[in-house]
């Protein structure tokens, strides 16, 4: 228990937290070690919010133990290490990129003078001695990444990070928290785009109705969800009945026939399929994507 | 510590110099400096007083309203602007107690209020000295206004910042300021009058009165600069009081409300909750 203590920098145990009667957060554990990248996932209300504002000593909870770096959240200490990109990072509009940064940067006890070398990371140089008002969403949002790059931070806790950024920003985004993982940092980031957190994160964590419904990787989860893989098989002319009778469970979609099979049973209705070699014009293997995955978690419990 | 404070300080400087509140301040008080000792510098005739020291009068009469209106016109936004532009959440999570945040943007706006007021004061005290050399008498009276003006502003920045946190909301705290002035500096002294008349020297007058003059910091202000000024005959109504109370405990009142108003404003920027 101590060694698994001492090594992760975010140590989460049996936390709930309830709003006027409301379970917001129900007995939730997890842990984030150094240079991991893991990916929060929930529907909207699901908790994602509130278990980071508790991560950042914004709120207290209820019950439940919370260990950043080793201290307790919102203390000096545990603040010197954390790094937080709110949702829709908003900044006062009366003042410049560079004013921002440095006014943080100050805060965080470092020279100012390399604020713009912060924000030349973000591609914000250009515009860094314009107002944030003048700014687009995305160059606010990309304010938001710069602070959060100051100094070293050990934890970094990103909600949607990616929202309001266009694909080549959103590169450029994930490289940069690569670097920062590489670097030693640990990553906690909410998201909805599920296919840029299944490439670029090590582990997923699903919350539903407060819940912690799924921890792990993703071929983990997909082997635990035990979704079915469906088989698309595109008849030849004519021979669709026949294939229909042949292949029992087959139904008829737009453009072909679908067949669904459990994991185990993929290469057993592989087998029978290419027995039907003669009459069978193309094939493809459909497994569940991440949004079914996803969709089989979160509504298990909750909602 | 200091470098938080003063680093939160400069940036609010930035802030109120492109929201022209340091140019609003500066002028509202140099304007009305201006009209005044315009009027004062009269020939004052039988007052036998110097002729500063009858414009530091009308000067109090003027900054009993317009120091306070200032003060609460640049901090009614202080909490619950970062609150509704969505900016406190990620101010809190960087290493910066919350007394911090509230004492950098105090001393910005008290810079703020201190530059106003010099000008101000200046203009009248430069105007009245061409046209009076004795007025060197009067730079008694004018210094103790302008160091109790600065503390009157602070007292209505801690005010209006623990207003700006009870809100929540701009339009909120945008409301209960202008109440407030209106209820402190307006209505408050129409109300102790009223009720002095209607008490015709009853205990009110006699027991009730001079505390309740003592507990607004801006009859304090006010009775204190009255009290100590030769001037006395260029004050009327309320100031007439000034004679029933000793001068100390004015000055208690002047020096307490700062502190007790700041302390109001931390405890309640405390229970925000973002």
């Amino acid at each position: 228990m101590k060694v698994t203590l001492m090594t992760s920098t975010l140590t989460i145990s049996h936390l709930t937290k309830t709003f006027d009667g409301v379970a917001a957060l129900s007995d939730v554990s997890l842990r984030v070690a150094p240079g991991e990248r893991v990916a929060l996932l929930g529907h909207n209300g699901a908790g994602k919010s509130t278990l980071m504002k508790i991560i950042l000593g914004l709120i207290t909870p209820d019950s439940g133990d919370v260990s950043v770096c080793g201290a307790v959240p919102g203390r000096a200490a545990a603040r010197a290490q954390v790094a937080y990109l709110p949702e829709n990072a908003t900044f006062h509009p009366a003042l410049t990129g560079v004013e921002q940064v440095s006014h943080f940067m100050r805060l965080r006890n470092l020279n100012p003078s390399g604020a713009m070398a912060v924000l030349d990371r973000v591609g914000l140089a250009i515009a860094a001695k314009r107002r944030i008002g003048t700014y687009s969403k995305g160059m606010r949002q990309r304010v938001g990444l710069a602070q959060a790059l100051i100094g070293h931070p050990r934890l970094l806790v990103l909600d949607e990070p990616t929202s309001g950024l266009d694909p080549v920003s959103r590169r450029d985004f994930y490289e940069l928290l690569d670097a920062l993982a590489a670097d030693g940092a640990a990553i906690l980031l909410s998201s909805h785009a599920l296919t840029e957190v299944e490439a670029r994160t090590d582990r997923l964590l699903i919350l539903s109705g407060g819940q912690m419904v799924a921890e792990g990787t993703l071929p983990q989860l997909r082997r635990e969800a035990a979704l079915p893989v469906a088989m698309h098989v595109t008849a030849l002319n004519g021979y669709e009945p026949d294939i229909l009778a042949a292949l029992p469970g087959a139904i008829r979609v737009d453009g072909g026939l679908q067949l669904t099979c459990t994991q185990d049973s993929k290469l057993e209705t592989l087998a029978r399929i290419s027995a039907l070699q003669s009459k069978v014009a193309d094939f493809d293997v459909v497994p569940p994507s991440l949004e079914d995955i996803y969709s089989h978690f979160s509504r298990r419990d909750g909602q | 510590m200091i470098r938080r404070i003063l680093s939160t300080a400069l940036t609010e400087m930035h802030i109120a110099r492109r929201n022209r509140w340091v140019l609003i301040a500066i002028l509202l008080m140099v304007v009305f400096s201006l009209v005044l000792s315009a009027a004062g510098s009269a020939p004052t005739g039988a007052l036998g007083a110097d002729r500063l020291s009858v414009v530091v009068a009308s000067l109090t009469s003027l900054s009993v309203y317009l120091v306070p209106l200032v003060a609460l016109l640049m901090s009614f936004d202080a909490v619950a602007g970062e609150i509704e532009r969505g900016t406190l959440p990620l101010l809190l999570t960087y290493p910066i107690a919350r007394w911090e945040v509230l004492a950098g943007k105090l001393l910005a706006h008290t810079t703020i209020m201190i530059v106003a007021i010099l000008a101000g004061y200046g203009v009248a005290a430069a105007i009245t000295f061409s046209s009076d050399p004795d007025a060197v008498a009067g730079l008694g009276a004018l210094w103790r206004l302008t160091w109790t003006s600065v503390l009157l502003g602070a007292t209505f920045l801690g005010v209006g910042y623990a207003l700006s946190s009870m809100a929540r909301r701009v339009s909120g705290a945008a409301g209960l300021a202008i109440g407030l002035w209106l209820g402190l500096v307006v209505l408050y002294d129409l109300g102790l009058l009223a009720a002095v008349v209607a008490d015709e020297g009853g205990t009110f007058t006699t027991d009730i009165f001079p505390v309740a003059l003592l507990a607004n910091p801006a009859d304090a202000f006010r009775l204190f600069n009255l009290s100590a000024a030769q001037a006395m005959a260029a004050s009327s109504g309320v100031g007439g009081a000034a004679n029933a109370i000793p001068q100390w405990q004015s000055l208690l009142s002047v020096l307490l409300w700062p502190p007790v108003a700041l302390g109001l404003a931390a405890l309640s920027f405390r229970r925000v909750e973002p």
